[in-house]
């Protein structure tokens, strides 16, 4: 019998069998940051726990932290300091690997971590952050945890799971030009829900997923948990070698030989069996938007939002009446040409170099419309110093757009910054739901080529055809 | 972690879809670096008329008699999705929340509950529709009580039986055990492991 990708991870991290289907399962690597790290940190230390080995575990400063130049550990949010102050410490007193604010590698979790070479095929690792499905994009079978399993997988390198139901996602056809991972990925919860993959561990395999750039491979991982994906894979390949080869945290000279050798086998093999199979074909994928609060309320930007009708469920009707007053639409509506007040640019799921580079394309000579606050905060400190030996962050900022220090910035409001009451904001980030972005504030979800061309516009706009006059 | 309980309690029914964990709590309620002082921040948004007032909002289920003494919350699919922070479980908890009955559950915050003894119960829309239209009689006494040992929520003269819930989760939750000390009893065979598993991956 075959072997699917994550059973042959899985297998690899089996230290004994608990019974009843639960397995003790080593760890090889944890990533924390300020937001949660902070409180699995203090709370073992006040348990007298140690941490097994420091040098498998990663911290980084990125949630609570404010992204204006110049910067410091003072925040706009409220107490945001204590954050960084107490993850400092703990780091310290650890011996963890710490990317502080100073350190030129800080950045924004899920965006340093393949960034660095921390995350590697075939290794298991978790942060508490749910978002870190986004490592599976390098094979690595990484999910986001609480603070106490974060606890437990600082004190003994394991944790105690149950092997999830496996998904195979099969994404074949070659994208249109313009059409990005993120419109795939809202495209898929879209069609099959918010919680599309409930229970399941997901495998991305098809011609669409090997012709895909590693950065968009993470993009489309990142939202695996808004598909309620317990995580997500994508079998390593050469794409995922060359990717690696040369990070910091690597391995090197022949033990990258012999890892090459190895993450080549971490694939699944033709008899393997998942419990359910999905089939796409993405050669006439549009650009998507979003105009609900759950990411699953997406639809092509050249349509209109679906009428209530057509929603087969009462739930969802309930759902749908409320998101439409939240966001201040009505079914039947087009989406493309709202006007918007705020574009933005960043977060785990957008704001890598290929993403800058990509909505540089669409704003070159070009200015964001009158009234538009349009920001960019590069995911790491890394891919700010790539932009900038570029030339992009001229091009953002000629064209009007804030340039930021990295981090995650006002993907989230934490008390901190953020979008303003009503204001509609369109976003390269992952969750549109209520207050998300800031008290009342109305986030549509699109890729940055998207989230450009409406930005100049003012208006909810394609970037393709998109530069109406 | 406290022992979980046999007991019976006012259900609150909070039926909504996709009740992320932003929304149980906004980030902004996570004002220190600890995991009590919750309770207060729980679901701010809806419970508050604004925030910064703390004024109460009375449409707010949890704000009216006799639901703010709920022990129980009936919900929507996919209840606690979203952000893995654990202090929606730390927070529902200290308000007095042990029991969440939904159809799903987001599968992060579903494993947060059973770390920190809330019980998540996962039934069909239907036998929630039941158990809505059971309490809305009168919540006050229509109260519902869980029997996690033998897997029974009894509610009048009925019953749901062998609600879902593994073994384990069940025995964890029943006996309060705290995993971390089990799992350091058995450190040699993670030493044993991993001895292994770093000479095949020196890079480790
Ligand atoms: S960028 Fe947003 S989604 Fe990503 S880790 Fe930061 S807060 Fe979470």
């Amino acid at each position: 019998m075959g072997l699917t990708l994550f059973e042959k991870v899985w297998n690899q991290h089996s230290i004994c069998n608990l019974g009843d289907g639960n397995e003790l399962l080593y760890i090889d690597r944890i990533f924390l940051h300020e937001r949660t790290g902070s409180i699995a940190l203090k709370s073992l230390e006040e348990r007298n726990l140690a941490i097994r080995n420091p040098l498998q575990v990663f911290a980084t400063i990125d949630h609570i932290v404010d992204t204006f130049p110049g910067r410091d550990d003072e925040t706009l949010m409220p107490s945001g300091s204590d954050f960084i102050k107490s993850l400092r410490k703990s780091a310290k007193q650890s011996g963890i690997n710490f990317f502080d604010l100073d350190n030129p590698d800080q950045g924004i979790v899920h965006v340093v971590s393949p960034e660095q070479g921390i995350a590697l095929p075939g290794m298991t690792y978790i942060c508490p952050d749910s978002h870190t499905c986004s490592l599976g994009a390098l094979g690595t079978l990484a999910w986001g945890v609480g603070s106490t399993e974060c606890e437990h997988a600082l004190a003994t390198n394991t944790l105690i799971k149950k092997k999830p139901q496996l998904m195979q996602i099969n994404i074949d056809g070659k994208l249109p030009s313009g059409v990005t991972s993120k419109d795939i990925v809202l495209h898929l919860i879209s069609e099959f829900g918010s919680n599309g993959a409930k229970g399941h561990a997901v495998e991305f395999t098809g011609s669409t997923i090997t012709d895909l750039e590693i950065e968009s491979r993470l993009t489309l991982c990142n939202m695996a948990v808004e598909f309620g994906a317990v995580t997500s894979l994508i079998a390593p390949d050469e794409k995922t070698f060359s990717y690696l080869e040369n990070k910091k945290f690597a391995p090197k000279g022949d033990d990258f030989l012999t890892a090459v050798k190895e993450w080549g086998e971490l694939k699944s093999d033709t008899e393997a069996k998942f419990d359910k199979i999905i089939n796409l074909n993405c050669s006439n994928l549009t650009p998507y938007v979003t105009w609900g609060t759950s990411p699953h309320q997406a639809v092509p930007i050249d349509e209109i939002i679906p009428f209530s009708e057509q929603l087969n469920e009462h739930g969802e009707r309930k759902s749908m009446n409320r998101a439409l007053e939240y966001m201040d639409l009505s079914e039947g509506e087009a989406i493309k040409g709202k006007t918007i007040d705020a574009a933005f640019i960043g977060s785990c799921t957008n704001s890598r170099i290929s993403d800058l580079r990509a909505a540089a394309q669409v704003l070159k000579n070009k200015k964001v419309a009158k009234g538009v606050k349009a920001i960019c905060v590069p995911g790491s400190s890394q891919v700010k110093k790539q932009a900038e030996e570029e030339g992009l962050d001229k091009i953002f900022i000629s064209a009007g757009f804030e340039w930021r220090e990295s981090g995650c910035s006002m993907c989230f409001f934490a008390g901190g910054e953020s979008f303003g009451h009503n204001e509609r904001v369109i976003s390269t980030t992952n969750r549109n739901f209520e207050n998300r972005q800031g008290k009342a504030t109305r986030t549509h979800l699109a890729s940055p080529e998207t989230v450009a061309a409406s930005a100049i516009n003012g208006k909810i706009s394609k970037a393709s055809t998109g530069i109406e006059s | 972690m406290k022992p979980f309980e046999t007991f019976s309690g006012i259900a609150a029914p909070l039926i909504r879809m996709n009740i992320d964990t932003d929304a149980i709590i906004p980030s902004r309620e996570m004002k220190s670096v600890s995991k009590q002082g919750l309770a207060d921040g729980l679901f701010s948004d809806w419970r508050y008329e604004s925030v910064e007032s703390r004024k109460e909002n009375k449409d707010f289920i949890l704000n009216q008699s006799p639901f703010n003494k709920a022990t129980i919350l009936l919900s929507g699919r996919n209840f606690g999705c979203g952000s893995s922070r654990e202090h929606a479980v730390w927070a529902l908890s200290e308000w007095g929340i042990k029991v969440i009955i939904a159809p799903s559950f987001g599968s992060i915050f579903y494993n947060n509950c059973i770390k920190n003894g809330l019980l998540p119960i996962t039934l069909d829309e239907n036998k929630i529709d039941l158990l809505e239209s059971f309490v809305s009689i009168d919540p006050l006494k229509n109260q519902l009580s869980v029997d996690l040992a033998s897997r029974i929520i009894s509610f009048g003269t009925e019953t749901i039986e062998d609600f879902p819930i593994g073994t384990k989760d069940r025995e964890s939750l029943i006996n309060g055990l705290d995993e971390i000390e089990q799992t350091l009893d058995k450190i040699s065979l993670v030493n044993d492991f991993e001895t292994s598993h770093k000479a095949k991956n020196p890079w480790l």
